[in-house]
């Protein structure tokens, strides 16, 4: 089962979100968007991904 | 002579009237002696994916170090669905509700969609967010910001990263006038100190720049050279210029001229 995360495809390890992001390296600050949709952290632990699921990983950076 | 008043964001005072953006310097520690040489209180941030977790957290370490106040931006978004996700993280990741509202309609000139920046910024205040939109030089589509329930808005001066300056200083006076309690920032386009200098003459509340001081020779020195341009555009402004005239006419008295011929 795969699933595109930060823009590549890779093998969904966990259908878990928190558990995923934390295996992909997940460090505090971030913030996590499924499908173009925001998923506050707290929701993290309660959400399931599936096959083609698109998730973002976003942390800080400079900007004007 | 007119009265000084602090700026002010969504019912918070600042001293200084000169927000400053944190990218593009060519290391961390002139973007840091930047930003105290601006005077700056006020400091903007993004968010992206990156390939390294820990340069996040480092970025963010520089930042909170600075003490200022942090303005995230939805820089490089072009829809409203954008928008408003990537506001939703930047409050979650930045803790605060402020919002530089940036959605791109053009990517030849950078462009804000005027439209869907509307759309965005009426979804994003019904969230509770304080949205600072980014922008035309668009007297209606500023009345209509207005109307929505902004408290700050930031018309561009020209397109970001160009440095010409204010490009229509009518369009800019004419929203000054017609919007005179508004918090008025001009965002983006400045190149050179005499550019923000025109924009506090002509009683905006502040300037946000970014690149006119990153990509200057020597950033530092050039950040010292903005925050005595603001400060002489501020006083200029509260001084009220004289009016202009379109005939000379001589400061030195003509009474008691020698060598006058009758």
């Amino acid at each position: 089962m795969k699933v595109v995360f930060n823009g590549k495809t890779t093998q969904l390890t966990t259908p878990n979100l928190r558990e995923f992001i934390l295996a992909k390296g997940a460090k505090e600050p971030f913030a996590v968007a499924v499908n173009g949709e925001f998923v506050p952290r707290s929701q993290c632990a309660e959400t399931d991904l599936k096959a083609g699921d698109n998730i973002d990983l976003l942390s800080p950076i400079q900007g004007g | 002579m007119r009265e000084d008043t602090p700026l002010t964001i969504y019912g918070e005072t600042f001293s200084s009237r000169l927000l400053i953006g944190s990218a593009l310097y060519p290391s961390p520690k002139i973007m840091q002696e930047s930003i105290v040489a601006a005077g700056s209180e006020i400091v903007t941030v993004s968010l992206r994916r990156q390939n390294s977790v820990s340069a996040g957290e480092d970025f963010w370490q520089l930042i909170k170090d600075t003490g200022l106040t942090v303005l995230p931006n939805t820089a490089g978004c072009h829809s409203v669905k954008e928008v408003v996700t990537l506001a939703k993280m930047c409050r979650e990741v930045f803790a605060t509700d402020w919002i530089k509202l940036e959605l791109i309609g053009d990517e030849y000139n950078l462009q804000p969609d005027p439209i869907a920046l509307l759309e965005a910024t009426d979804i994003l205040l019904n969230d509770g967010f304080k949205v600072l939109p980014y922008c035309t030089d668009d007297l209606v589509l500023c009345q209509r910001l207005a109307a929505l329930g902004c408290e700050v808005l930031m018309p561009w001066g020209a397109p970001i990263g160009t440095g010409k300056g204010l490009l229509n200083p009518y369009n800019l006076k004419t929203i000054r006038e017609r919007l005179p309690d508004m918090t008025l920032i001009v965002d983006a386009g400045l190149g050179l100190p005499s550019h923000a200098c025109q924009a506090l003459e002509m009683g905006y509340d502040a300037v946000l720049l970014n690149s006119a001081i990153a990509g200057a020779g020597c950033p530092v020195l050039m950040a010292k050279a903005f925050s005595h341009a603001v400060s002489a555009g501020r006083s200029a402004f509260l001084a009220q210029a004289m009016p202009e005239k379109e005939v000379a006419a001589p400061s030195t008295p003509t009474m008691g001229m020698p060598f006058w011929h009758q």
